[in-house]
């Protein structure tokens, strides 16, 4: 991509204050529509939290915003690139400035916990071995795990596994850090530990922060700013707390865990005094 | 029209398959050059492949060579040549036996291995990880294994024809009473340079084969623990088809 290029992009996307940018964004699988318009905006800096019911498409958005799948209509916009028109070169140096921290760590189970941290920076540096493990100890210091540098993944427990995804994240120094469900199966101890390290990372490195995740109590402490994604659109945003006394039926229902309300406690299904009464299948 | 319906998904999704392990194959290939600067991952999967499977290759070939020993006399021995033991062996093995239960024993131990290493990483994550971090998983994964698989293959066929004539050696000579000399001087009059070719030949096509089918169905599986199972099934069925199919073509075009 020339400068020229660049810039055109960046004058097509004045936005710039938003690191990243979803305009009418459509998706479906197989004709089973994902995302029907999706707009929204992630600002820089901020922690921004993306919630949802299951199945709405969260971890969709963010495998569209890091390029693994583009969309069918719409354009994603990162830094004011467009991410469908990257190449894998351009693509691949947008991801080194993004860090992503998956559900269970996804920690490369051959290699030793210093070994996972250690690998984007082998893979994308040439520095010296001294200076590989100075970064290595001290971004698992940061995390609390310096001492289970020789351990293996199978030997944490999950939430240990997360921290050593989040150290290995960090590695590089990214601009955007990246999280799906950081807070699913963890214990309260070990989500009050991943709570906190968000924070931290996100303050005192200056980082951008998307959070995608349904745990509303845990997002409530920590998001600036939450996006609640129904029916392929976003249908609430704004700061999380507020959201708990929106006007919308579904986003309370969500919000404040009710069991039934738009989203609907049963599954379909015929009356269930003519089901009982039907004849044996 | 249904059975025609059916018939044409079936020819479609099977042309799509083959076409998806050809574009696969050409993604390897370009990524070779790149993948050869990391050699210690090369050798790691060389032993992956080969190494971890000496032991299933070295005792299955010395059963085969025992049994071929005793069903080779028995035959030879009708037609009242059973001197003739050490050609007849050292020919079907080189040519025939030696490279096919080789690669259906690599398929078998080797392949499986791959593909639900592969589709385990997929499951959890590890091979979008890397994406993530901006590493290419076709690099770093799949073409040290690939390279592993096919440079094992040759070796484990050569082990394989050795430690089976061994076994033919074993029964013939040793328990029905050939004579050494001759099972030994008939073999070298009879097996020429162009039989050894051929079984390298075949063990390095069967290798390509195999290890590809191996990790295409890992990289491609379903993410889910039935579709690692799925994948890895589908490969060793895959690869035992394809070997065969390719041993009657390698055959014809040596014959």
């Amino acid at each position: 991509m020339t400068d020229v290029a660049t810039d055109k992009q960046l004058a097509a996307n004045p936005l710039t204050e938003n690191l990243v940018e979803l305009r009418d964004v459509h998706y479906s699988v197989n004709g089973h529509v994902i995302f029907a318009g999706l707009t929204l905006s992630i600002q820089r800096g901020r922690i921004t939290a993306i919630m949802g019911p299951s199945g709405t498409g969260k971890t969709t958005m963010l495998r569209l915003i890091t390029g693994q799948i583009r969309p069918d209509s719409g354009t994603v916009w990162v830094d004011g690139r467009d991410v469908n028109s990257l190449s894998r070169v351009e693509l691949y140096a947008m991801r080194r400035r993004m860090g992503m921290l998956f559900q269970n760590g996804a920690l490369l189970t051959d290699m030793d916990v210093f070994e996972n941290v250690a690998f984007p920076l082998r893979e994308h540096s040439k520095l010296p071995e001294s200076l590989i493990r100075h970064i290595v100890l001290a971004k698992l210091q940061s995390v609390g795990l310096r001492g289970a540098a020789e351990l293996m993944p199978s030997e944490l427990s999950g939430g240990m596994a997360r921290r050593v995804a989040l150290a290995r994240a960090i590695a590089t120094d990214p601009d955007m850090l990246i999280y799906d469900e950081p807070f699913a199966g963890l214990d309260p101890i070990s989500m009050g530990v991943i709570l906190r390290l968000i924070r931290q990372m996100n303050d005192a490195l200056g980082l951008t922060s998307l959070v995608v995740s349904h745990d509303v109590d845990e997002i409530a402490q920590l998001a600036d700013i939450s996006f609640i994604l129904a029916g392929g659109k976003v249908v609430a945003s704004g700061e999380t707390k507020a959201l708990k006394n929106s006007d919308v039926e579904l986003v309370r229902q969500f919000m404040n865990g009710l069991a039934d309300g738009p989203v609907p406690f049963h599954y379909p299904a015929p009356d269930y005094r003519e089901h009982l009464l039907a004849d044996e299948r | 029209m249904t059975v025609l319906k059916d018939l044409f998904a079936n020819i479609q999704s099977f042309v799509a398959n083959v076409g998806a392990v050809a574009l696969f194959f050409a993604r390897i290939l370009s990524q070779i050059p790149a993948s050869l600067s990391r050699p210690r991952l090369i050798v790691k999967q060389i032993h992956n492949a080969g190494g971890l499977s000496l032991i299933i290759i070295m005792t299955s070939a010395l059963v085969v060579g025992m049994a071929m020993g005793l069903q080779l006399y028995d035959v030879l021995e009708r037609f009242g040549s059973a001197e003739s033991l050490g050609t007849g062996a050292g020919l079907a093995l080189l040519k025939e036996l030696g490279p096919v239960l080789t690669a259906l024993l690599f398929s078998g131990r080797a392949g499986t291995s791959l593909t639900s290493e592969i589709g385990l990483m997929k499951v959890t994550d590890q091979l979008a990880a890397m994406e993530m971090m901006a590493v290419d998983s076709v690099r770093y994964v799949i073409v040290p294994r690939f390279l592993g698989g096919v440079i094992a293959m040759p070796m484990l066929t050569a082990i394989f024809i050795m430690i089976s004539l061994f076994g033919v050696q074993l029964v013939g000579v040793q328990q029905l009473g050939v004579d050494q000399g001759t099972f030994w001087s008939q073999l070298r009059g009879s097996v020429d340079l162009d039989n050894v070719r051929e079984a390298v030949v075949k063990g390095f096509v069967f290798g390509v084969a195999c290890t590809l089918i191996a990790v295409h169905e890992g990289f491609r599986c379903a993410p889910t623990p039935e579709g690692v199972g799925r994948a890895t099934t589908r490969a060793v069925v895959n690869s035992a088809v394809l070997v065969l199919i390719l041993d009657y073509m390698l055959t014809a075009v040596f014959f």
